[in-house]
């Protein structure tokens, strides 16, 4: 899909000089790039699956807010960072922790309320943190992770190290008052921080034409003289390009940064959403022309980098992973009693 | 092996639901993401998207049944090549099958009426001591606090300070006065006008390692960025495991000033003093100010510092030492007495003062508790003094209704019931908005004479 440039005011900027920013062009991949991209997004896909799955036996509880359809996005821009570098998110943070690494027993552990999961199984599917793999969480508060992000980053400018906060947020939380207050003092700050604003057209029910009077996302910093750029969130290759160009304009010390992602969740907002409020054709056309981890699966066809069996093992592997991450998820124990009382303060 | 498609939970509450259509037959193929069903759940209709590739075997609960509980066998799936006769065979024959089906293992296990443990008690040290000799400096609570910012300042290049008007413009209460010059604008930071945003950026910076002052320039002020306090700083650690925490300070002016209304005339201290994963200081003396300003930047968790606009300019008594920090947690007995307990705190200590004066005149000897941190609450020491005097009274400047007072009432009438000889009594703000008028300000604080007269009531005097 064509995405949409669009230019900083030229004048208005401080340094003097256009930040001249538009979507750069997908760069294609190498072979094991697209492989190690269609391993990773394949690993969220099944993960998410699984805990689908779970969710409707019974194993998690509470809200389960599934990524499948957004998997590029998270995976294109870690391909972006280097060691360090940090990520925040909401609480649609299956596939972000996923990406950072995180040990996809431990996050499914977490999701089943069982002790050996990443929060021992006190925060659940929304509240999961890493300080080791840089991921902050996993918040429940619609835009909160974007003051907070705009804080890891101004601790990374403190610190005066080479490293960039992705703070996610999807096009519901965009509306936000504190998001505003944060882009305010990132640009004044010139914190090195990347706002990557999920558009998946839906926030819970109401599409971004109803919530939104500005739809374009990638504007949404022209006030506070941040510059965006829109990007085709379906398509991991745009979404490394992106991220690249991202990650270089923090580290040179340009402050922040707006990558609207157009992407596109296939699930309801939650588990118990029946998503009455769009069409079964929209969700059909967007998984059999769109879908990411098919674009990848096509590509490397085409090129002959791998045929349907290779593919297969691919698949084979990932799925391995994840029964193995569901049958500990199952079979783990709860969390001791004792731990109601412990980790509140220290 | 055959693949069990069983009813699933389509919602934190479900326990059953109605089967409403089958949207594939038996015999159909069937790949991962499509539609086989409606199910009807308590909330709304949902659609049950297969998981697995196969053929649709057998369709044990038919269209149009309701009431099935969650977890019955619902459908049977083939796998790959598997005899789709074989597959389904044998299964769903007994209705009465479906019934056994295991409930979902979480709720199979939650205990009854279990009694819970208790919370495991933590000591805390007692307040240094202050080496004979030591010199004692007459010292404004203001000094105090700032003092207290640049020695921690100095100690540990981690620690800054965040707010509106903190560097250039000295502190809009000259708190944070001469520290821009000393530290430089990387650590003493002006922000906008967004306390929402900047209490977020704060605990962003702490959960990376840094431990932010974040100064409110009043806590009326904080309610714009309550959520950032509670939700994110105060419950990270627990949510996180352990992992990851917040050691921030949020400081300001709290309370009633002189005159400015309803909305900038709010005492805090009971809000805050019930969250989890907070700490609440709330002194009264500069040297508490300093020492528990010290303590509260050193802690590992978000301490909530309340000062008082009116106690900036008073003096206290100050130890000159290299680096007095008091504990968090620990009431100070102001004055020791053994006819009646006042507890009080922050600003309700000038009442209290004043009042114990009056008292001493009147021949009634009263111990007076500085409570000095509201969470943790020290109530061994209030429990102890109550045992003695038998007699207890509550000041504070807060509203009302779910009082700092009300609680500590609660805990003594649970631990101390019988030794109280009369009633406890809580005095606090009137329950009102507080209102500009000087004299109808006035009568919605607390007076000396209240108090006075709370204690001759409970001395039965």
């Amino acid at each position: 899909m064509a995405t949409a440039a669009r230019k900083a005011p030229a004048k208005s900027r401080s340094d003097g000089k256009s930040a001249g920013l538009s979507a750069p062009k997908p760069v294609d991949f190498t072979k094991d790039e697209e492989l190690d991209a269609y391993r990773r997004m394949l690993l969220i896909r099944r993960f998410e699956e699984k805990a689908g799955q779970l969710y409707g036996m019974g194993f998690i509880g509470g809200f389960c807010h599934l990524y499948i359809g957004q998997e590029a996005v998270v995976t294109g821009m870690k391909m972006a960072l280097i060691d360090g570098d940090q990520m925040i998110t909401a609480y649609r943070d299956h596939g972000h922790m996923l990406a950072m690494e995180l040990s996809p027993r431990g996050v499914m552990a977490e999701l089943t309320g069982r002790r050996g999961g990443l929060s021992r199984g006190k925060g659940g599917s929304m509240h999961m943190f890493s300080k080791e793999k840089h991921f902050y969480g996993g918040h429940g508060i619609v835009g909160a992770q974007v003051s907070l992000g705009t804080g890891l980053a101004f601790a990374n400018r403190y610190r005066g190290n080479n490293n960039v906060t992705l703070t996610y947020f999807g096009d519901g939380a965009a509306n936000q008052g504190q998001v505003y207050e944060s882009f305010n003092m990132a640009s004044l700050w010139k914190l090195p921080v990347i706002y990557i604003i999920e558009n998946n057209r839906y926030a819970m029910g109401t599409s971004v034409s109803r919530s939104s009077a500005e739809t374009d996302f990638s504007h949404r910093g022209a006030s506070f003289k941040i510059p965006g750029i829109q990007v085709d969130g379906m398509d991991v290759r745009a979404v490394k390009a992106a991220g690249d160009l991202a990650t270089e304009w923090c580290r040179d010390g340009k402050g922040p940064l707006i990558l609207e992602m157009q992407t596109y969740r296939y699930r309801g907002h939650s588990m118990s959403d029946p998503a009455k409020y769009r069409s079964k054709e929209e969700v059909q056309k967007m998984r059999s022309e769109r879908d990411p981890i098919e674009q990848v699966k096509a590509r490397l066809l085409d090129k002959k980098w791998a045929d349907e069996d290779e593919l297969k093992t691919v698949d084979k592997e990932v799925r391995d992973i994840v029964a193995d991450a569901a049958e500990f998820a199952q079979n783990d124990a709860e969390p001791d009693p004792s731990e109601l009382w412990t980790d509140i303060v220290l | 092996m055959p693949i069990e498609i069983l009813m699933p939970a389509l919602s934190p509450t479900m326990e059953e639901g109605n089967v409403s259509k089958w949207l594939k037959k038996e015999g159909d193929k069937v790949v991962a993401g499509d539609v086989i069903a409606e199910i009807e759940t308590d909330k709304a209709t949902m659609e049950v998207e297969a998981v697995d590739e196969g053929t649709l075997a057998k369709i044990v609960v038919p269209a149009g049944t309701e009431g099935v509980k969650v977890n019955t066998l619902i459908a049977v799936l083939a796998v790959d090549g598997e005899d789709i006769d074989k597959a389904g065979e044998g299964i769903g024959e007994e209705p009465a099958k479906a019934e056994t089906a295991a409930p979902a293992p979480a709720a199979a296990k939650i205990e009854g009426a279990a009694p819970v443990a208790a919370a495991p008690r933590t000591e805390i040290a007692a307040d240094p001591d202050i080496p004979a000799g030591t010199e004692m400096v007459s010292t404004t609570v203001r000094e105090a606090l700032r003092d207290a910012m640049a020695e921690e300042m100095r100690r540990d290049d981690d620690v800054f300070v965040m707010g509106e008007e903190v560097a250039e413009y000295q502190g809009a209460y000259k708190i944070t006065q001469g520290l821009l010059q000393e530290f430089g604008a990387r650590r003493v930071v002006d922000t906008p006008i967004t306390e929402h945003g900047f209490a977020g950026v704060g605990v962003g910076a702490a959960m990376a390692g840094l431990r932010p002052i974040v100064e409110f320039m009043t806590f009326n002020f904080a309610m714009q960025a309550i959520d950032q306090i509670i939700n994110s700083a105060a419950k990270t650690l627990y949510m996180s495991g352990g992992q990851m925490g917040a050691p921030i300070v949020f400081r300001g002016p709290n309370g009633a000033a002189a005159r400015v209304a309803a909305q900038h005339s709010q005492c805090y201290a009971a809000w805050y003093s019930h969250i989890p994963g907070l700490k609440v200081v709330m002194p009264y003396t500069a040297a508490d100010a300093k020492g528990l300003l010290k303590a509260a930047i050193r802690d590992a968790n978000p301490v909530i510092f309340l000062e008082n606009e009116i106690l900036y300019g008073q003096s206290f008594d100050v130890p000159k030492m290299d680096d007095f920090v008091l504990p968090i947690g620990k009431a100070r007995i102001h004055k020791s007495g053994k006819d009646v307990t006042i507890v009080s705190f922050g600003i309700g200590m000038t009442y209290t003062v004043k009042a114990e004066a009056e008292l001493r005149g009147m021949g009634i000897d009263a111990e007076v508790i500085d409570l000095r941190t509201i969470r943790p609450l020290d109530f061994d020491t209030i429990i102890a003094s109550v045992k003695k005097t038998n007699r207890l009274v509550v000041v504070e400047e807060g509203f009302p209704q779910s009082s700092v007072g009300d609680h500590i009432a609660n805990q003594v009438s649970q631990r101390a019931f019988d030794f109280l000889d009369a009633p406890v009594i809580t005095i606090a703000g009137k329950d009102v908005p507080m209102p500009y008028a000087a004299n109808l300000e006035k009568l919605a604080l607390p007076n000396v004479g209240e108090v006075v007269e709370a204690i001759k009531a409970v001395t039965y005097r």
